[in-house]
């Protein structure tokens, strides 16, 4: 690991025991009204200030990085183990399964993932309730963002297929679900690694677009998609810098979470 | 002779692709129906709920509904209104959704080229120079400037576009140029670490005669092949930054049709985007596949 690897993995654990402290340290429930100081500047009482319906901004930040970054990496554990599950048995059955799996995963690459998301999000109801929002929200993305690693995870099963340990283990009876679990998977696992971490700040960020498009995470709930849609007076920041906090702090973990990443030759 | 057998490959490969093309249409055409069709609300019109129609009205509306009740039926009757260039019409704007298409498609499609144009020529004139002069500050500065951008969302993107009034096309080439640039860079690192490329450093060849003669031909293939993903990414980018920024285009028509629930909007405008998407990929490949084929 490099010392600039180090120093992202180092500030991503701050992140994640700030997000786990959130509760003892925000001064009120992210749900909660001030109806007297709404859009106030920060103060001892409310170190971000709140917005314009009165909501302690501090409060909001920790329970949307709890959110954000929580459900990105369920989702990414969601999507690779479908990769991995169908990535695997694509490359170490070959033939028409093989071709089947990666003609379904070449079409899926060249749609726009954006476009496939809307579509699934439209044939759900909008009005659901929050917490609903939320786990449709990432649910979608787990299920439907496993494309682009099937292929890796299928090239690298393709690549020991004809090995000696499973040449070793066939001839030993072993059957082909049993080779495929005990043989094949864990001789991937760095690549599987390596994909989930890949993954996470695609979901991170594909949360944020969605939930600024006001198709991801519903309000009251808090998520970093959701506070970001506060940018959309641009003119109101230049007054009001400290609204920026979140975005700074998306773009932090995004880019640490790209530093953390394996090297490239693992991941292609 | 891998070469001549590449080259007589490609009509066949070619075909192929189209086949699949045509029955990624009809199997897109069936399953954009059966979603409209069981999709919860399907067959409930809004005017059978205004009390201002009247009964005979109402009861003409479901005849009409009755039509198309049984589902062989229905299915027939939305492939053969596919097959007449009927795509249906949209719930929330009660316009045929071909014309909608019609109209929208040139707008995102003019954004997306010159868009791409942006990306591409920015990620290729930042990515070449630095891996042949090899400064490290330079090319450190301009992987930190494009991990930034990998970094925003495009919605955020698009948000600080209509605040610095920057044209749509702008926006999107600046989500879709530090995905190309990483891409371009790695690519060209490995092509300046191949072992002819090196002796002809050695021997004092000069950089601009390196990267004509020795490095574009072993980086031009996959380039071409970049060269169709990039369309994927900027469609997709599309959405936000056309929703935000008010421009209208398919990825707005995309967004209300998402917003509103109006599936057979939705469902056709996204059939119709990936038939574009597999096309404009399969020949990029293709073209990609006749270029290896050529320089080896």
């Amino acid at each position: 690991m490099s010392p600039l690897q180090k120093t992202a993995a180092v500030i991503l654990c701050a992140i994640f025991l700030l997000m786990v402290l959130g509760t003892i340290l925000v001064p009120a429930p992210h749900f909660h009204q001030f109806r007297d100081v709404p859009n106030a500047s920060p103060s001892t009482a409310h170190p971000l200030g709140t917005d314009a319906l009165g909501r302690d901004s501090l409060s909001r930040l920790l329970y949307g990085t709890r959110v954000s970054l929580l459900l990105a990496p369920a989702a990414a554990l969601l999507s690779t183990m479908i990769a991995a599950l169908l990535g695997s048995a694509a490359g170490f059955l070959g033939g028409r399964f093989e071709r089947i799996v990666l003609a379904v995963t070449d079409l899926s690459l060249a749609l726009p993932w954006l476009f496939l998301l809307l579509t699934v999000r439209a044939m759900l109801p909008l009005d659901v309730p929050p917490m609903v929002s939320v786990v449709i929200a990432f649910l979608m993305m787990g299920l439907l963002g496993w494309q682009a690693s099937v292929r890796v995870v299928c090239t690298a099963a393709r690549g020991i297929r004809d090995s000696d340990f499973l040449l070793l283990a066939r001839s030993s009876g072993c059957k082909p679900a049993r080779l495929v679990l005990c043989h094949v998977a864990p001789n991937l696992r760095s690549l599987f690694y390596a994909q989930f971490w890949i993954s996470i700040p695609l979901f991170i960020l594909t949360e944020a677009n969605l939930s600024i498009l006001g198709l991801g995470v519903m309000e009251p709930m808090a998520s970093w998609g959701n506070l970001l849609r506060g940018f959309e007076d641009f003119s109101a920041l230049g007054a009001n810098p400290w609204r920026l906090v979140p975005l700074i702090l998306l773009v932090i973990v995004v880019i640490c979470f790209q530093l953390v990443l394996p090297s490239q030759e693992v991941t292609q | 002779m891998i070469k001549d057998e590449k080259i007589t490959k490609l009509p066949w490969n070619a075909l192929r692709r189209l086949l699949f093309l045509l029955c990624l249409g009809i199997g897109g055409a069936f399953l954009s129906a059966t979603l409209v069709r069981f999709a919860p609300g399907y067959g409930v019109q809004e005017r059978e709920l205004d009390p201002r129609w009247s009964a005979q009205s109402i009861e003409a509306l479901r005849q009409k509904q009755m039509l198309q009740e049984g589902l062989a039926s229905y299915y027939m009757h939305y492939l053969s209104a596919l097959a007449h260039g009927d795509l249906g019409e949209s719930d929330s704007l009660k316009r045929p959704v071909r014309e909608l298409l019609r109209q929208r498609l040139p707008a995102t499609g003019k954004s997306v080229v010159r868009g791409l144009g942006i990306a591409w020529l920015a990620a290729a004139l930042l990515a070449s120079p630095g891996l042949a002069s090899r400064g490290w500050f330079y090319e450190a500065s301009s992987t930190a400037f494009s991990s930034l951008l990998l970094s925003l969302p495009s919605a955020v993107v698009a948000m600080l576009a209509v605040q610095l009034r920057a044209p749509v096309f702008f926006a999107i080439g600046v989500v879709v140029f530090p995905r190309l640039h990483r891409y371009i860079r790695s690519l060209l690192v490995r092509s300046y670490n191949q072992p002819h490329v090196l002796a002809a450093r050695a021997r004092g060849l000069r950089s601009g005669a390196i990267f004509c003669r020795h490095v574009l031909p072993i980086a031009a293939p996959p380039l071409l092949a970049l060269l169709g993903v990039s369309f994927t990414i900027a469609f997709g980018a599309a959405i936000p930054i056309e929703a935000l920024c008010d421009s209208p285009g398919l990825g707005q028509l995309a967004w209300q049709a998402a917003l509103n629930r109006d599936l057979p909007l939705i469902v056709n405008v996204t059939l119709i985007v990936s038939l574009v998407m597999f096309a404009a990929n399969s020949l990029a490949d293709l073209t990609s596949r006749a270029f290896a084929g050529s320089v080896q």
